[in-house]
């Protein structure tokens, strides 16, 4: 810069300051990011609206007890007191509650596992691929609440070939009925629960047909069989896609509108019953969101990509050199300095001066 | 004699390799056994539907036969009649396009312009803004519910096409985050230097994306309109929420919800044509179930290539 202003001279100050903001480093980049928050402006608008908004707001309803009445809207405040409510007074709620966790915990290993089956039977050399996937992909286009209802009402939703009632007996003398109930309730809609796992199934096939060949052949020149080539390569690669599909999986059964909990909460909320109403249905959404949430946590929890061993050894071991490098530079400086005393103080001894001191 | 056994020693093995495959070439086993997996699961898969389409044409007569176990004995087409006169299913046809089309358009523009602002642009924040993105997937909407129905009713837009309009403008409409994230993976990979060429010939940032950006992002835009539409018109519990209204109706309705309300439908059709209907029955109410999905299987079979190799192309399953 100061060579520049020495070569021309004639350029006042202002200029100056001027070209040096221009060619500022950081200005392009702040223009980008103006940019880049216009684009993203919308959203950031709506998220403010319709979700910080009203997930404030509706804590703020659990909170209360809301009666409409013709001038507007009652709030008594109840502190927690909905919670309780629901937790010890309604008899519908807690049971639902649980019947689905279970149900949605079963039904989540099963759906995925059984994508990844079809997924990998789809990825072999096989004729006809486009068939099957469309028609594994068909149930994503039609599978909705009422339609999914009305099916399994009229009994098309379980597979009559197989002998339902032996299934459900057997399982229900084997186990306990807190885990028979939801387990042979699983068999009676299979049909629907693999139906939910159309967009799993293409997820996982797009995951499968990005892995490269070549890395199966390595591995069966040096001798690895097709099992061990699934758990040590597949597996391993389309990790986080499996974490991807059930978190997918449980989002999309906690919004289905077979769910009765979501149903529960909407009769709750158009109650006309002292206790319940808004206030009782937010605290009754809070109650099933952490639910939900912890679920969705689990299972990132179990599936969440862990680093790699062997790079982990090596961050420890350069952990370890940075150590014992800190520790011999604190040995060397300290000798230094000891070595430094000692000297003064062999100084100090052979050479006697009037006070006593050592020092000139 | 020496030859005539080598022969056969041959005839054996190769029947083993045919068997059980070889290096360079898979099995037969293998391949049957595949094939046999894939047609059952296939017809399980088609079991409902094909249930459904073969007793949507039974007579009462047939029903209670119990030697016609799926083909019926005539082409019936009554039921379909009666279904759609029940369940008004012009109107409602007309309705549930508006409903699932609408949205879906806002959806395709504004997902688009968030997808790109965050796949272009550096800015402060943006990892937060993603991580609320996905936060608001996994969220259940039943927790903002209350607050947006109260805020709707305020503004007066409940019970009108706008409560889904207003959401989807603003991006953050039923399953907003995952089209955001589709756009995004896809304008990831649209090289920058494309952009930077663009920039440099005199583009601006927002003619730089519609000139460029959008044009080549195609297969994200058809992926994000088909899903958008189809899960718009699947959904029932947040159309009768906002749109079709709880307590009182608000004239709009779709052919989703007709179906929910399918039993109180025609026993009301039922008693105000008099004797021409018959008694709701199995038939009947399969035939509504097939009249409401129908227009979306034709959708499907009619793009059904850009459905299926949708994921593939818009790179959601991340790189």
């Amino acid at each position: 810069m100061s060579e520049m202003a020495m070569e021309s001279p004639k350029l006042s100050r202002k200029e100056l300051k001027k070209i040096k903001k221009r060619i500022k480093p950081g200005r392009l980049a702040k223009r980008e990011a103006i940019a880049g928050l216009l684009f993203v402006s919308p959203w950031i608008a709506g998220a403010l609206i319709f979700l910080m908004y009203p997930l404030a707001t509706s804590f703020w309803y659990a909170l209360h007890n809301i009666r409409i009445t013709p001038l507007g809207k009652r709030f008594t405040f109840l502190g927690i007191g909905n919670f309780t409510q629901i937790i010890t007074g309604d008899v519908e709620f807690l049971p639902q509650l649980i019947s689905y966790v279970t149900s949605t915990i079963l039904s989540v290993p099963i759906i995925v596992v059984f994508a990844l089956i079809i997924a990998m039977m789809l990825n072999q050399n096989i004729k006809g691929k486009g068939v099957f996937r469309l028609i594994f992909f068909l149930p994503v286009i039609i599978v909705s609440g009422p339609i999914l209802g009305m099916l399994s009402e009229q009994g098309a939703g379980s597979i009559t070939a197989i002998d339902m009632q032996a299934i459900t007996t057997a399982i229900s003398n084997v186990l306990p009925s807190q885990l028979a109930e939801p387990i042979s309730e699983l068999f009676s809609n299979m049909i629907t629960i693999l139906w939910y796992s159309g967009v799993q199934i293409l997820i996982f096939l797009s995951g499968l047909q990005k892995i490269d060949r070549s890395v199966y052949e390595a591995a069966k020149i040096d001798g690895g069989s097709g099992w061990e080539c699934f758990w040590k390569i597949t597996l391993p690669t389309i990790k986080p896609l499996i974490l991807l599909n059930c978190v997918y999986t449980v989002v999309f059964i906690s919004n289905n509108d077979q769910n009765p909990i979501i149903e529960l909460i909407k009769s709750s909320m158009f109650s006309g019953t002292k206790e319940k109403g808004y206030g009782y249905a937010s605290a009754m959404a809070w109650l099933y969101s952490l639910v939900v949430l912890i679920i969705v946590g689990l299972f990132a929890v179990l599936f969440m990509a862990k680093k790699d061993v062997y790079a982990k050894q090596v961050a420890k071991a350069k952990k370890a050199m940075k150590k014992e490098r800190r520790l011999e530079k604190k040995i060397e400086r300290r000798s230094a300095r000891n070595a430094k005393k000692i000297e003064r103080a062999r100084h100090k001894r052979s050479y006697k001066t009037y006070d006593g001191s050592g020092d000139y | 004699m020496m030859a005539q056994a080598i022969t056969k020693k041959w005839n054996k093995d190769k029947v083993r390799k045919f068997l059980m495959g070889s290096k360079d070439k898979e099995g037969f086993l293998k391949v049957f056994c595949i094939y046999a997996l894939l047609i059952c699961i296939g017809f399980i898969y088609l079991y409902p539907i094909i249930y459904m389409i073969s007793s949507s044409f039974m007579t009462l007569d047939d029903l209670l036969d119990s030697s016609i176990n799926w083909i019926p004995s005539t082409l019936n087409l009554d039921n379909y009649i009666q279904a759609a006169k029940s369940m008004d299913f012009w109107k409602s046809l007309l309705q549930s396009i508006i409903i699932a089309g609408v949205p879906t358009l806002c959806n395709v523009a504004s997902c688009a312009l968030v997808g790109y602002g965050l796949a272009r642009f550096e800015f402060p924040g943006k990892k937060i803004v993603l991580g609320i993105i996905i936060f608001s997937f996994v969220l259940p909407s039943q927790i903002t519910m209350i607050p947006t129905y109260v805020l709707y009713s305020d503004m007066g837009i409940l019970g009108t096409l706008w409560a889904f309009i207003l959401p989807s403008i603003l991006a953050v409409g039923i399953n907003g985050p995952i089209y955001i994230l589709i756009f995004y993976q896809f304008f990831r990979q649209v090289p920058k230097v494309l952009i930077e060429a663009a920039q440099i010939d005199g583009a601006g940032y927002l003619k730089s994306f519609l000139k460029i950006s959008l044009p080549s992002a195609a297969p994200a835009l058809i992926t994000v309109s088909l899903f958008s539409f189809v899960w718009y018109w699947n959904e029932s519990y947040l159309t009768e929420m906002y749109v079709h209204g709880v307590m009182k109706e608000s004239g709009w309705t779709t052919l989703v919800i007709q179906l929910d309300k399918f039993a109180a439908n025609y026993s009301e059709y039922a008693q105000t044509s008099g004797s021409m209907a018959t008694n709701l029955n199995e038939s009947i109410s399969m035939a509504g179930t097939m009249l409401s999905i129908l227009p979306l299987l034709l959708m499907y079979f009619i793009l059904q290539r850009y459905f299926v190799e949708s994921i593939d192309r818009t790179g959601i399953t991340g790189e």
